[in-house]
Parts: C-alpha cells; sequence; structure tokens
C-alpha cells in the first residue's frame, strides 16, 4: 500500500497524477476463506479491517453485490454523533465517535470528519423533557450533550428562525459540539484499502444468492453469482437486505425494510456552519463542503426495496425545512434519492450471533448508521473473532426480542421510524 | 407516490392512506400458552418480502375503512386489492419484479 502524505502526493505531482496505484485489488474469489463478510458497504468493510487489524484473521472476503460503498453508505446524510439515551447505545455509539476522532490516521485516509456540532431541536414541551432528560444522560455517560434554551440555539445557529411566530416553535435543543458529519464515500474507501493491504479479498458484483449448511446445522459457505465460497464463519452486513439473507438461512427477524430519502439543493457560500435536526417536524439539515444543503427526514411508511419513495415524503420535509430556514426558501433542488434501511421495532441494531452456528448478523440499523460504521465493525469483528458477543454488542443480540430487554431509541434517532 | 384502490371508495392518492404493515397475522388462540419465543414471534417478527407482500392499509382520510393490499416491494405495484376478512387472489406471477 502506498502511504498517502504530503511527500507522496508531491512526487505523483511530478507524475501528473497518472500513476497512483489502485487502492485495492479486485481478486477473483478463493475457493474457501475463514470468513466471509456480506456486503461490502461501511460497516461490511470496517468489520473485515478490524478483523485483520484486532484479531489477526485476514482470510476474509467481502462479497459486495454492487460496488463499494453503492448501498446506504453512500446515500445516507453523513451525520455523526453519540447522544442517544440508554446505557447501551451510548456506550456503542460514543465507542464509534471515539474511533471516528482517530479513523483519518488509522486508516492513512482523511474521511473529512467534521466535528461541527448537531442540534436536536424540541417543539413541544415533551420534546424539552425528553431533550434535556437525553442531555443529562448522555452527560452521565460522558457524553458532550448539552441543553440549550432558544437563545442559546440562536447562537449556535444564527439562521435558524426561533421566533415564537413558528407553528411549531424551537423551545430549546440538545447540543453535542463533537458531532458532526464525514465524507461518507471516503470511509467506505478507506476501510477498504486498509482492509486490502491486510490481505482481505474485497470482491465487487458478487451477489450471495443462498447460504450453504452442514449437515449439522452449521455454515459451510456461500454461493453467489461468482459460484460457491466456502467459508468457517459468515456475517450479514448488508442493510436493507438483512431479512433476505437471513431468510436464506431460515431466520425470521424483526425487521421490516422501508425507503429513506434525502435531497441536495443547488451549492450556495456557506450560511450553515452545524447539523440541525428536528425529530419533531421531520426534517435534518447540514452544509456539505461542497456548499450544497443535505436534507433528510423520515421514512416512507410502506414495505419497500426499491430505492424510491413518494414525493409527498419529499414535500413534506421541504415544508418543515422553509419553516425552521426562511432563508432557505428559494433555494433550487437539485438532486433526490432513497435507501433503503432496517428498521427494527426499537429503533436499536440488530448485532450478534444467530441460531445458526458461525452465522452472525450485523443490520437492523434503521435510519441511523453511517455514525456507528466504525464502532459496529470494530464490536461485530470482536463477535466473529471469539464467536461471543463484544461487552458493547452484547444488549444488541436477537434475544433482546424474546426476553423483553428492548434498547427503545426513538427519541434519540431523531426521525420517523 | 401510490395510487391505491379503496375497495370502497375507488383509487385515491396515498397521503389519504395509513400503513398497517403486514396482513393476516393470526392473534394467538390461547395467549395464556405461549412461550416467550412465541409471543417474540407474535409481537415482532413480520414477513419482509423482496416480493410480494400482504398488507394493511387503512383510509384514514376517507371511509376510514381498513383493507388489504397485494403489493409488489420492489416496482411498488398494486397487484390487487381485498376486504378485511377475504383471502389474498392469486396473482399473475408476470407482473412481480420482486425475487419471490
Amino acid at each position: 500500500m502506498t502511504r498517502y502524505s504530503i511527500w507522496s502526493l508531491a512526487r505523483n505531482a511530478l507524475s501528473h497524477h497518472a500513476d497512483w496505484p489502485r487502492q485495492w485489488r479486485s481478486p477473483a474469489p478463493r475457493p474457501a476463506y475463514d470468513v466471509v463478510i456480506v456486503g461490502g458497504g461501511g460497516h461490511g468493510l470496517a468489520t473485515a479491517y478490524y478483523l485483520a487489524k484486532e484479531h489477526g484473521i485476514a482470510n476474509v472476503a467481502v462479497l459486495e453485490k454492487g460496488w463499494l460503498g453503492g448501498g446506504n453508505t453512500g446515500r445516507n446524510t453523513t451525520i455523526v454523533r453519540s447522544n442517544y439515551l440508554w446505557d447501551e447505545s451510548a456506550a456503542l455509539y460514543e465507542l464509534s465517535l471515539k474511533l471516528w476522532e482517530g479513523l483519518s490516521k488509522d486508516l492513512n485516509y482523511n474521511v473529512m470528519l467534521s466535528q461541527r456540532g448537531v442540534l436536536n431541536l424540541a417543539h413541544s414541551l415533551g420534546d424539552v423533557r425528553a431533550g434535556r432528560r437525553r442531555a443529562e444522560a448522555n452527560r452521565l455517560n460522558g457524553i458532550d450533550s448539552v441543553w440549550l434554551e432558544p437563545e442559546g440555539v440562536k447562537k449556535v445557529c444564527p439562521p435558524l428562525n426561533t421566533s415564537a411566530s413558528l407553528r411549531y416553535p424551537v423551545l430549546g435543543s440538545t447540543w453535542q459540539p463533537r458531532g458532526g458529519t464525514a465524507r461518507h464515500d471516503a470511509v467506505a474507501w478507506g476501510y477498504a484499502r486498509a482492509a486490502d493491504a491486510r490481505g482481505v479479498d474485497i470482491i465487487q458484483t458478487c451477489e450471495v444468492t443462498g447460504i450453504r449448511r452442514d449437515p449439522d446445522g452449521r455454515v459451510a459457505g456461500v454461493e453467489t453469482t461468482q459460484g460457491f465460497i466456502g467459508a468457517g464463519k459468515v456475517g450479514i452486513v448488508a442493510a436493507g437486505h438483512t431479512s433476505v439473507l437471513a431468510a436464506m438461512a431460515d431466520i425470521r427477524l424483526p425487521i421490516q425494510s422501508h425507503p429513506l430519502q434525502a435531497l441536495v439543493s443547488e451549492p450556495i457560500k456557506p450560511v450553515l456552519d452545524c447539523v440541525v435536526m428536528s425529530g419533531a417536524i421531520h426534517v435534518y439539515v447540514s452544509q456539505s463542503d461542497k456548499g450544497e444543503l443535505v436534507i433528510g427526514a423520515g421514512i416512507d411508511g410502506y414495505n419497500s426495496y426499491a430505492q424510491r419513495g413518494s414525493v409527498h415524503v419529499l414535500e413534506h420535509q421541504t415544508a418543515a425545512l422553509c419553516e425552521l430556514f426562511p432563508v432557505f426558501a428559494r433555494l433550487r433542488m437539485m438532486r433526490t434519492w432513497a435507501g433503503i434501511v432496517d428498521v427494527c421495532p426499537d429503533a436499536s441494531p440488530i448485532l450478534g450471533k444467530t441460531p445458526v452456528p458461525g452465522l452472525f448478523i450485523n443490520g437492523g440499523w434503521g435510519t441511523g448508521g453511517f455514525k456507528a460504521t466504525p464502532g459496529s465493525g470494530y464490536v461485530f469483528a470482536h463477535t466473529i473473532a471469539r464467536d461471543e458477543p463484544h461487552p458493547v454488542a452484547a444488549p444488541f443480540a436477537l434475544e433482546r426480542f424474546t426476553t423483553g430487554a428492548l434498547i427503545d431509541e426513538h427519541g434519540a434517532a431523531a426521525v420517523a421510524h | 407516490m401510490l395510487l391505491i384502490e379503496c375497495p370502497w371508495c375507488g383509487p385515491r392518492e396515498e397521503p389519504e392512506f395509513h400503513y398497517g404493515g403486514q396482513a393476516h397475522v393470526v392473534r394467538p388462540a390461547d395467549p395464556a400458552a405461549l412461550s416467550d419465543a412465541d409471543w417474540a414471534a407474535y409481537v415482532f417478527l413480520r414477513d419482509n418480502p423482496k416480493g410480494v407482500f400482504a398488507e394493511r392499509w387503512c383510509h384514514t382520510a376517507g371511509c376510514r375503512r381498513w383493507f388489504n393490499v397485494l403489493r409488489d416491494t420492489v416496482s411498488h405495484r398494486v397487484l390487487a386489492v381485498y376486504r378485511m376478512g377475504e383471502t389474498a387472489p392469486a396473482v399473475d406471477p408476470a407482473l412481480v419484479e420482486g425475487a419471490r
């Protein structure tokens, strides 16, 4: 792997940047691997990277049916934060945020983490109580959340309309200064390059069509569009399609797949230097480095695998945006798209072992998986390598739906599930 | 946006309706006899097919009645609409884009 540095940049400038090596290989699949990861998004690539780095398991393949990061990793609104209510979630998302903070250096790849701060607005007394409670719970867990009154919100975000004349006025907000955004593609590419350098095979355009099991029930490998690939262990990290893959091993999950839409505006000069989210009136917005406003909201109500949604959902969120930021009312929107998100009943992920020996699941992240990419990969790699859940991942096991120990994060998830 | 044919009111646009998730989930006949796993299955586990899905919709901004829809979750095409209590009609496989 060519190390990226100011020196390699200068050296390649001499040859007009025509001689940069490829960032990762595109090998043909070997007949068998110790671990096969199904899904080449951020979470899958991170899992492979930490398997190689932390556990010395480099005989790993990542199988991707399309291209790297072409699913939800390339479709989200890039928000990173850890201000979740319950101890279990706080541990998972804060582990993730700490990894984010060192990620560019660790991967030798600029993931463009921008800790510009995240506001989660409150518009009703119920919102205010829930927001204050969440900020205090965060502080008990060592997370840098604070509660801001409307004047404080205005100071942090001047273009926001905090006047009392709003239909749903801003009554306060939680504020996490360490939250922000990261470059989503760079996360997939950075993990891919670093995993590849440690010997992981990344195989694109290789769709898994079946999961083969031994007569004793243990996972033996996966059927793919490039033939059978043997595997000692298989990890499903295929957000959106988790149910489809689990069904190949006769596992039913408490997951429903929905479209989640987003859109970007035309680029404008810097006007918004933090992330603003409103779970109550259903919009969140940040400004990208290119100047576009990146806007998202809640899921479409119906089940879907189509990567597109209904236009009235976009109309609703742009109406909310114009209410919060009247200055944006005349902006033109450039693109809309959708990803397919796996939604769990408690808005928390499923992370861990399955009833099938050797088969592991990492999915159900709902609308907020991007922020968890590093932590998810870290604890999932541990879970696969040791065949027992990482302590941070343990509460997110599938069994919680039987024991009743749900981790209800509908409030912190911040958009309507 | 979906165009859904309410079996009582005729075709209307999607914002008039509310989604109700999977249809035909049968309430346990003897709840007291259920194990935790059975309860979890009844309360939380749902089909999530890539293809034909039997689901409930309610015409909230119209007649306010619930009904069933067969819809392809890949093409979003509404394949059939039928009333509560009726069984799902057969679907022409040629109309289905999803895998199953």
